[in-house]
């Protein structure tokens, strides 16, 4: 599979269709219509508005907690065990830096230099995915040297690696755990949900004074956002084997632990790949965030060229990013895709594989002993070709920037006039009480009484939050852009289905928009839509889309060929194919791609916060930069926490409820 | 059926083996040239003055003053300058840590300074005083606008262009641009009691402030906002000050009556009290550096204009000026 994330545990899960029963949009409107009559009197009362930097009790009560815990390093047992466990990560991720990345003092390289690297990861990638896998892995290290971010890298590499190694080492134990017991399901799925919707920006400040600053805080948080995508997926990798497999081999007698070892988690090793796939892209999405408690790799040159607004550094920098995730993402792939195929064929072409790794590994470490010894393999030979390539970005995004500002600007200025401020009115100006059971209501309509319970819960958390208004504002920004997700998803994943070409064009693309840190792009966007909730809706379309496009490309090409035949020869246009035929058996996947859609969008929340969208952005962004708004940053980070649970069930539910199936 | 996937993991870890054992004894010519090309200064001296953590608050000014402080105790003292790229708030946590040692450029925070001074709070950092620099915060237009409409500049006409000002996110009023949530802002105050018909947006970051008062100025946009000197994006786009009401001490207390302008603040140096007392000959240098925000701007020109990497930048502004720098060496 290509670098898709699955968020909210339910891209694996089945999701049926919204719109199956008229009744359902009929009721759909009569609720609007009531809302608006209901608005057009209310406007503007009780909206529970706090000015950007006011805050409440409840804030300060969370911020005083922040100050009791610094007041009690000394005594606190949690803080004495993480500052061991800091301590320890330090020493051995120190150890790591110095032997491929860092100095080792007192050479003034590292213990292994660039040669010896890439050979040795050459015949790793050579062992576990084959050949075309390792000469992408090495022309992706290569142009980690060539752009002149060798250091900056293998910094990334080590905290990605040693995150996803920690968090397999809990998530997987903890997945077995789950499939096989409803009540840790119960118990865990908040948590993980918890743990994937709140932004990162909310808890890094709690975990310096927990791990301190530096390569310990970065792996500390990346764990922290990669654990739940491997946990979700593994374990319902791991249940969804087969009862009548389960049940045959029962028969035979076997205890729960053969059950497990042998049968259960066998058959979901490729489900199980694909988890851990997952949970590497998500702690590579952590590399620029990291950066912000100085967390080392390549996130620093680009927080640093953002300060200075130098794009192309940036790009660079971000662009190195991409490569690997791409390196990563298709390494996994390929082992998952071998493991079977190795397996299927059996032990023919055993005994000649082993030799050819035996030799090649030698000439590896050959080559990590050049690199040892000579300087000229160790250190990677300086070129311009980063600064280059700064260059060319930079004078193209400004050729961009000054070129189509005016036209952008009016973009900007009809989509907020027409769509955002409207809903925006609608949702933040109404009295909260009408809001919420207006947003009920629509959750009923859309999920039955489960759905909209959970909705009640949820709007309960945000009214207690004390950031009502900012709830609705953000929410608006989330609706408009996964409106705007799912007009490109349905247009390009259309297309992309239809036309091979154009996936084969496209999917790199899509690649690279979901993998390049938003941070790279924000500089250009400001400069075509000043800082605005605009620019906010594109950056997150930018991030959101990609997921979407794939989700409804996937789903347009399940729909089975000889049915769209069948449609073709009975006369249909193209246009009636897709409309008729193509895109209503697709209904499952449309729905998936809205949800995770909503879900990537809110994910970029806080990233808004940074480009002029305010509201529950901006107050975590506050809460990380100012000790006296610690809380309302805290209280912003739940509020985001419940609108994506919200938001989540709302839609899974209605899927459920019409109950067509994704598979 | 599975044999060639075990061998996988053997034949791996067979080689990670190998390699350390690799590891273990040393190259060739690697270990002689790596005493010659180590940090400056001699051995004696490396070990007197230790590491410095010095944090790096992100915005340009700040790393000139740190690289300049730190590539100076570098390359005099052999110190092991370590860079931490950190917000304020995270940097004074580190104090409390010992994951930094000093904070070089400091625009007043009280509740920090609570927190963590000795007066009232953990005592684990003190004031080393000021770096020279001023600190000037305020309320400013691009220059074409200050051009076109000289009067602009006083905050009692602003009312009158309101209208102007009003963008896709001021819902009808004046925009006024808040900044990066970092920095101390009476904003919403001010314009609430001086009657000023605007809102307040936040900005959100250093980086979108700058980006927008760029735009501004190259497509004459109007926009009024809150920005702050010494700010190497002055030189490249002069932006000009608007005069509130003078600020007078308790005008801005409590926060929600503030009705002036913001006071020019003395920038200092923050510094952990363990590594002051350590006698390091660093600790020297910091509490005697002291410049203008025109040495600061100068660096900063070199890293954000010329794209130079902070520590060549620094160097370079240390050889160019041997005079200013020897006043900062211990006597």
């Amino acid at each position: 599979m290509s670098v898709t994330a699955v968020r909210g545990g339910s891209g694996v899960e089945g999701i049926g269709s919204l719109l199956r029963r008229p009744p359902g949009w009929l009721l759909g409107v009569a609720v609007l219509a009531l809302w608006i009559a209901a608005w057009a009197g209310l406007r503007g009362n009780d909206t529970l508005a706090l000015p950007g930097l006011g805050r409440t009790g409840l804030h300060d009560w969370f911020t005083g907690l922040k100050g009791d815990l610094i007041d009690s390093r000394e005594s606190n047992v949690l803080m004495q065990v993480t500052g061991v466990l800091a301590d320890l990560l330090a020493s051995i991720g120190g150890w790591l830096q110095e032997l491929v990345a860092q100095p080792a003092f007192p050479r003034p390289v590292p213990q292994v230099g660039w040669l010896g690297v890439i050979a040795v990861a050459a015949w790793l990638s050579h062992a576990i995915a084959g050949w075309r896998i390792t000469l992408l892995v090495v022309a992706s290290f290569l142009s980690f040297g060539l752009l002149g971010l060798w250091e900056d890298s293998l910094d990334t590499l080590i905290v990605t690696f040693f995150a996803v190694g920690i968090a397999l080492a809990i998530g997987l134990p903890l997945a077995v755990w789950m499939a096989t017991s409803k009540t840790v399901t119960t118990l865990l799925t908040p948590v993980l949900d918890v743990l994937q919707t709140v932004p990162a920006f909310i808890y890094l400040l709690p975990l310096t004074l927990f791990f301190g600053i530096g390569l310990p805080a970065a792996v500390a948080a990346t764990f922290l956002y990669a654990l739940a995508p491997v946990v979700r997926i593994a374990a319902h990798g791991i249940r969804s084997v087969a009862a009548s497999t389960l049940e045959a081999t029962d028969s035979l007698g076997q205890t729960g632990r053969q059950r497990l070892l042998q049968v259960q988690l066998p058959m979901a090793k490729k489900t199980i790949i694909v988890g851990i796939n997952q949970t590497v892209m998500a702690a590579l999405s952590m590399a620029t965030i990291a950066a912000f408690v100085d967390g080392p790799g390549l996130g620093q040159p680009v927080l640093r060229a953002l300060s200075a607004q130098q794009v192309g550094t940036a790009f660079v920098a971000g662009f190195c990013i991409v490569i690997m995730a791409v390196m990563l993402d298709r390494t996994t792939t390929a082992a998952s895709v071998r493991a079977e195929t190795v397996a299927r064929a059996g032990g023919r072409d055993v005994r000649r594989h082993r030799i050819v790794l035996a030799v090649s590994g030698a000439a590896a470490l050959v080559l990590v002993y050049l690199s040892r010894t000579y300087l000229w393999a160790a250190e990677f030979p300086d070129t311009d070709l980063g600064s280059s390539v700064a260059a060319a970005v930079q004078s193209g995004a400004d050729w961009v920037t000054s070129t189509f500002d005016v036209v952008t600007s009016g973009v900007k200025n009809q989509v907020t006039a027409l769509l955002l401020n409207p809903l925006q009115d609608l949702l933040a100006n109404s009295p909260w009480w009408l809001a919420a059971v207006a947003i009920a209501a629509f959750a009923l309509v859309l999920g039955g009484v489960r759905g909209c319970l959970t909705a009640g819960v949820c709007l309960a958390g945000i009214y207690l939050t004390d950031l009502w208004n900012d709830s609705m504002v953000t929410l608006t920004m989330v609706l408009v852009a996964t409106l705007l997700v799912m007009v490109l998803a349905v247009v390009l994943g259309v297309w992309m289905a239809r036309r091979p070409s154009v996936d084969t064009v496209l999917r790199p693309v899509l690649d690279a928009g979901q993998t390049m840190p938003p941070f790279v792009y924000l500089i250009p966007a400001l400069l075509l839509f000043g800082p605005t909730r605009f620019t906010a809706i594109v950056a997150a379309v930018i991030y959101a889309a990609p997921v979407a496009i794939k989700l409804v490309a996937d789903g347009i090409k399940g729909v089975s060929p000889t049915t769209v035949e069948a449609a073709t020869a009975a006369g249909s246009t193209p246009w009636q194919v897709i409309t008729r035929v193509q895109l209503p058996m697709a209904r499952g996947g449309l729905v998936l791609a809205a949800n995770q859609g909503l879900l990537f969008v809110l994910s970029m929340t806080v990233i808004g916060g940074l480009v002029g969208a305010g509201a529950l952005g901006y107050d975590s962004v506050l809460g990380f930069s100012q000790g006296e708004f610690f809380g309302k940053g805290i209280a912003a980070g739940a509020a985001i926490v419940f609108l994506g649970i919200m938001l989540d069930r709302v839609t899974r539910r209605a899927a459920e409820r019409t109950g067509a199936g994704v598979h | 059926m599975k044999r060639p996937i075990k061998r996988t993991p053997a034949l791996a870890a067979a080689a990670v083996g190998a390699l350390l054992v690799l590891s273990a004894c040393g190259g060739g010519d690697i270990e002689q040239s790596g005493s010659d090309s180590g940090a400056g200064g001699d051995d004696s001296q490396a070990a007197e003055c230790g590491d410095v953590n010095m944090a790096v608050n992100p915005w340009v000014g700040y790393q000139a003053s740190a690289y300049v402080v730190g590539e100076l105790a570098a390359s005099e003292f052999g110190c092991t300058v370590e860079y931490r790229d950190l917000k304020e708030e995270v940097s004074w946590a580190g104090f409390s840590s010992g994951d930094v040692d000093v904070v070089i450029e400091d625009w007043g925070h009280p509740d920090l300074e609570k927190q963590y001074f000795a007066k009232s709070g953990d005592g684990s950092a003190e004031d080393f005083g000021p770096n020279g620099n001023q600190g000037v915060i305020g309320w400013y237009v691009p220059p074409w606008l200050a051009k076109e409409h000289p009067d602009i500049t006083d905050w009692e006409n602003l009312n009158q262009y309101a209208e102007d000002f009003a963008t896709s996110e001021s819902g009808g009023q004046g925009q006024f641009l808040g900044s990066d949530p970092s920095y101390v802002q009476f904003d919403e105050a001010i314009v609430k009691n001086l009657d000023l018909n605007f809102k307040v947006v936040f900005s959100g970051s250093e980086a979108a402030s700058i980006a927008a008062f760029k735009k501004a100025e190259e497509n004459k946009e109007w926009l009024i906002g809150y920005f702050y000197e010494p700010q190497w994006f002055m030189s490249e786009v002069p932006l000009v000050k608007v005069d509130l009401p003078p600020y007078d001490p308790g005008c801005q207390e409590p926060a929600s009556a503030a009705d002036c302008d913001y006071p020019v603040t003395e920038l200092k140096k923050i510094v952990s009290t363990e590594w002051a007392d350590s006698g390091s000959p660093a600790v020297e240098v910091v509490k005697n550096f002291e410049w203008t925000n025109e040495d600061q701007n100068a660096v900063a020109a070199m890293i954000s204009s010329d794209g130079m990497a902070p520590e060549d930048a620094a160097m370079q502004w240390i050889e160019d000026n041997p005079d200013k720098v020897e006043g900062w060496m211990p006597s």
